[in-house]
């Protein structure tokens, strides 16, 4: 392993590609064989501000993005950062729109049928209970945390975690917030279970009468919206607080 | 720029291959970073600073974390495919499916369209993620310096796409919902939607024990 000391003081940019415009990634030190007789070089930035590539382990120092923005790592290719997109007070607001398109994803029925005048209609609740039938059970829990409890979850969280930070303040519990919403993000699967609703309908469609419930549509738009607010734009809240412990 | 020891400054982005020195690696740097927030922690610190969260140079036990899921999860995969998903009794015809036999019968149907969508999800998605994670276990532990690059593009793809695989198991639960029309129709899941589904489970905790910058570990090491 190279110790600080020896990593050389040759600079260079990198530039990196990226969506819309160029930004510039500015390595912290310039990787090089040491070379006895120059001055050890001084980091641009400190090192807690470092950008550290999660995919191939790269170091580079921050560049501010613009939104829309994206950094990628040089030697792998990986997304490094995105630029905000959305204020804190923009985030708040779309949070709880999300609390609101929950509740009505929730309580009415995303499909109902008709079959010779009988009729019947399915929540996302009751399809999870669906599922619940002796043996295979498990695939309940497993679908339940997927469509209900992880989105549920992660919007509480959100909402929690941005009222606070809305109103410049740092929410009780904010560390096990936010830790707890990077695990959950990898189990929101509501984008699945809306293109599982749309197959259902086409299925079903062939030998009976399927109609697209309320639910349906809040559900729709509830699934844009995580995608929006449930990424890892969250982490910049970290900035935010940095020092105030 | 000028003094004879810096590096010239390209002009436009380098191919990858033009692109010596490389950026330096956090472990080079004694830095680690911290999965859950993204902060740059001394590598010393058994917790990241910031949020608390135990901090590893690399995931712990990686490889044979991510084969032994990947193992579990083909295994899986036999029942998953040979026992029925769903029984559907409409009108009297009760008739079970399996996970293939559904894509036929909505090929057969007419419905290509549909059957498509439910063969990627169920069936490529699987497969390509034993085939992917397979290739990246083998070679990671030959330390190969074979396409690094689309390794790693190829690590990211499979992430990305893991778990549309859970398409199959949500419209059984709807569709199992919605048909319940006592002695004249109805659908009933059965227990080979439980294996797919551990199946997809497993394959996304295997994805997930995977760390990616094992692939690159193979390049620093030669350098040294």
């Amino acid at each position: 392993m190279r110790s600080i000391g020896t990593v050389g003081v040759v600079r260079f940019l990198h530039s990196v590609k990226n969506s819309s415009h160029n930004a510039v990634l500015r390595s912290p030190f310039i990787y090089s064989v040491a070379r006895p007789g120059l001055p050890e070089s001084k980091p641009m930035t400190k090192p807690s501000d470092w950008i550290i590539c999660e995919h191939c382990d790269a170091v580079y120092a921050p560049a501010p993005l613009l939104s829309g923005q994206k950094s990628l790592c040089h030697r792998c290719g990986g997304v490094l950062e995105r630029g905000e997109v959305f204020s804190v007070q923009q985030l708040f607001a779309l949070a709880v729109t999300a609390a609101i398109l929950f509740l009505f994803a929730n309580v009415f029925p995303v499909i109902s049928i008709s079959l010779k005048g009988l009729a019947n209609a399915a929540t996302l609740l009751q399809s999870v209970e669906a599922l619940a039938q002796g043996q295979i059970s498990l695939i309940a829990a497993v679908a339940g945390l997927c469509i209900i409890l992880a989105p549920g979850l992660q919007i509480v969280l959100l909402c929690w975690v941005l009222s606070f930070a809305n109103v410049g303040l740092r929410a009780p519990g904010f560390k096990a917030c936010m830790r707890t919403l990077e695990q959950l993000r990898p189990w929101s699967m509501l984008e699945v279970c809306l293109l599982g609703i749309l197959v259902a309908i086409v299925k079903l469609g062939g030998m009976l009468d399927v109609h697209p419930g309320l639910g349906l549509w809040a559900l729709a738009m509830l699934a844009v919206l995580i995608i929006l607010i449930s990424g890892k734009s969250i982490r910049r809240l970290w900035h935010v607080y940095e020092g105030c412990e | 720029m000028t003094d004879g020891q810096t590096l010239p400054m390209p002009a436009a982005p380098p191919a990858f291959e033009a692109l010596e020195p490389r950026p330096p690696t956090a472990t080079e740097l004694g830095l680690v970073l911290c999965h859950t927030c993204g902060l740059a922690c001394a590598q010393d610190a058994g917790q990241c600073p910031r949020c608390d969260a135990a901090l590893h140079r690399r995931k712990p036990n990686s490889i044979a974390r991510t084969w032994a899921l990947l193992i579990a999860s083909l295994i899986f995969y036999i029942p998953a495919n040979l026992l029925p998903v769903m029984y559907t009794n409409l009108f009297g015809s009760g008739s079970e499916n399996t996970i293939m036999s559904g894509v036929i019968e909505f090929w057969k149907g007419g419905s290509w369209d549909i059957a498509l969508l439910i063969f990627v999800a169920s069936v490529a998605v699987p497969c390509m993620k034993f085939l992917v994670l397979g290739t990246l276990l083998v070679t990671c532990q030959r330390r190969s310096r074979w396409a690094l690059r689309e390794r790693s593009r190829l690590y990211r793809f499979v992430e990305l796409i893991g778990y549309w695989s859970m398409l199959d198991v949500l419209v059984v639960a709807l569709v199992a919902a919605l048909v319940q029309f006592r002695s004249l129709s109805t659908i009933e899941p059965r227990l080979g939607i439980l294996f797919f589904g551990m199946v997809v489970v497993l394959t996304m905790l295997a994805a997930m024990s995977f760390d990616p910058r094992l692939i690159w570990d193979a390049e620093v090491e030669e350098d040294v």
